[in-house]
């Protein structure tokens, strides 16, 4: 008996055919009782039968089904799941127990800017980016002047990134990872970095998006606005269960509830 | 079929993309600050022989007796090199690539591999040293030297395969990395890179056989250098014995070359196994 299964088709999602499918998803931790990193202690462990582990339930029987052309907020406290749940879906996860089958591209904004190198100039980062996102060199050479008018980078481009301000780097890894028309959009946090004028440039890009080229999207964010005004779905986690999932509107104010 | 075999090109395709760009990062960051610029993977190596040259000839006499003994030297020690880099760096590629593993979906064995194939591109320009010291030396090129890329495919197998398996196990266990570092002092000594071989006794002669470097780095003397005549007083050194006559350095056969490919694709089906059988948990422990 297998005890999980993962698909990760690149091909658009074909008509009624759901783009995540994310079915009895369990993930555990081992977290060592002691974190063993020599080789010494994990024989003299093993021997002396000491090798226990504890086990943390980050996710526990979670399932989630999402159309094309949805746009999914997730809401819950710290420790929620929430960013294990996207993990899972992106594909950098495994999950202990389940069944995760996506269809489509993604383009995931998991923590922006996984890969930079800040001894490297914004141009050869662009690059660096564009290749661990998936693009091959032609894609990037076409993008490539739009990607630096969105990040708004004129001038700056053969400074080393470790000379920019957060927010830039921001801007850059945001114009890089939307560039391309993904069928499915995961974006964590992503926007709590940058200036409020930044933030409403990538909603609006997100939005866009949307509208216009039906991407799927899925939004995980602290401000509970944000997620009121760009999603129409919406599943609420509390340690690792899901609580509730509906419309946005029903979710959230449960949601809001339950914290008062 | 067709289908699975596209996507199977594709995959590769972008998995290659991201790999050169990973190495050409390497190589930007490498040589960013120098004056001399990437001029230094042929410099290094030159200068490096002459310190060694120079301590083998004057300090410690008489190991030099193999002639002309830079190029013995140079051509050992840029091999020994290429092994040494590739699988130091390899084993904590995984490592310290952790910021990346956790969050994209990537295939992890770039990572070893970026090592490697930035290891192969410094030795092809530290090749361009070996090939001055040959002309100063005047060793003539033979078709042998045509053997060159058949052994950077063995070499190219064996440090991928030592890397992986490195690479994989010191996610677990980070002792690992400082473990190499000592294997690594030991193999340098235990290879007759600054020393001929026949300076050993007739029983470390046997043990040398299972030493895979001894195999490589006598395969690419041997085909550089297989046009070395032995001169007058090495050949009256050894009358009454058989080899007598022969030329210092006989081409690889097909035995030796056998042999090398052997240990080669042993050593990466290894790697690749144990890579295979571990990285899904990589990413819970880096």
């Amino acid at each position: 008996m297998t005890k999980q299964s993962l698909k990760y088709n690149q091909q658009k999602p074909s008509i009624g055919h759901p783009v995540v499918l994310v079915k009895d998803v369990t993930m555990m931790f081992n977290i060592a009782n002691e974190h063993l990193s020599s080789l010494k202690e994990y024989f003299i462990k093993l021997a002396t039968r000491q090798l226990f582990y504890r086990e943390f339930c980050a996710l526990d029987k979670v399932s989630l089904r999402v159309e094309q052309g949805d746009v999914f907020g997730i809401v819950g406290i710290n420790g929620s799941g929430k960013s294990t749940l996207l993990k899972i879906i992106a594909g950098v996860l495994e999950p202990t127990y389940g069944n995760v089958e996506v269809n489509g591209t993604i383009a995931p904004l998991i923590e922006l800017g996984a890969g930079f190198d800040f001894e490297l100039t914004a141009r050869e980062n662009i690059y660096l980016n564009g290749a661990l996102l998936g693009y091959n060199r032609k894609y990037i050479d076409e993008h490539f002047d739009e990607i630096v008018s969105f990040a708004e980078l004129e001038g700056f481009l053969e400074l080393p990134m470790k000379n920019y301000s957060s927010g830039m780097v921001a801007r850059i890894a945001f114009a890089v990872a939307t560039v391309m028309i993904p069928d499915l959009l995961i974006v964590d946090e992503a926007l709590s970095v940058g200036d409020m004028f930044f933030q409403e440039k990538c909603l609006d890009r997100i939005n866009t998006l949307i509208s216009d080229h039906g991407t799927t999207v899925l939004f995980v964010s602290h401000n509970i606005e944000q997620v009121e005004r760009l999603c129409h779905k919406a599943i609420w986690l509390e340690q690792g269960v899901v609580q509730m999932t509906g419309s946005t509107l029903e979710v959230c104010e449960a949601y809001k509830n339950s914290k008062q | 079929m067709s289908g699975l075999l596209e996507r199977f090109f594709g995959r590769f395709q972008h998995d290659w993309f991201i790999l050169t760009s990973l190495v050409s990062k390497d190589f930007k960051l490498k040589y960013r600050r120098s004056v001399l610029g990437i001029a230094w993977s042929v410099l290094n190596p030159l200068l490096m022989m002459f310190v060694m040259a120079a301590v083998f000839t004057f300090v410690f006499r008489g190991n030099a007796t193999t002639q002309p003994f830079p190029v013995y030297l140079i051509l050992g020690t840029t091999l020994f090199n290429l092994m040494n880099s590739s699988t130091t760096n390899g084993a904590s590629s995984i490592i310290n690539s952790a910021g990346l593993i956790k969050k994209i979906r990537i295939n992890k064995m770039i990572f070893p591999l970026q090592k490697v194939v930035f290891e192969l591109v410094s030795f092809a320009l530290s090749l361009i040293a070996v090939v001055i010291v040959l002309v100063v030396y005047r060793i003539m090129p033979t078709f042998n030297l045509l053997l060159l890329p058949l052994l950077l495919v063995y070499m190219l197998l064996f440090c991928a395969g030592l890397s992986l398996l490195l690479s994989a196990l010191a996610v677990f266990f980070t002792d690992i990395i400082y473990l190499w570092g000592v294997i690594i002092v030991a193999w340098t000594y235990g290879t007759p890179l600054f020393y001929p071989i026949n300076a050993l006794p007739p029983v470390m002669l046997t043990v040398m056989q299972f030493n895979p470097m001894y195999h490589y780095v006598t395969y690419f003397r041997s085909i550089t250098m297989c046009s070395v005549r032995p001169r007058v007083s090495e050949l009256l050194s050894c009358i009454g014995q058989q080899q007598l006559w022969q030329p210092a350095w006989q081409p690889p056969g097909l035995i030796e070359n056998l042999v090398c490919f052997g240990i080669a694709i042993i050593t990466f089906g290894i790697g690749m196994a144990v890579f295979r059988a571990t990285e899904k948990r990589f990413v819970l422990f880096v």
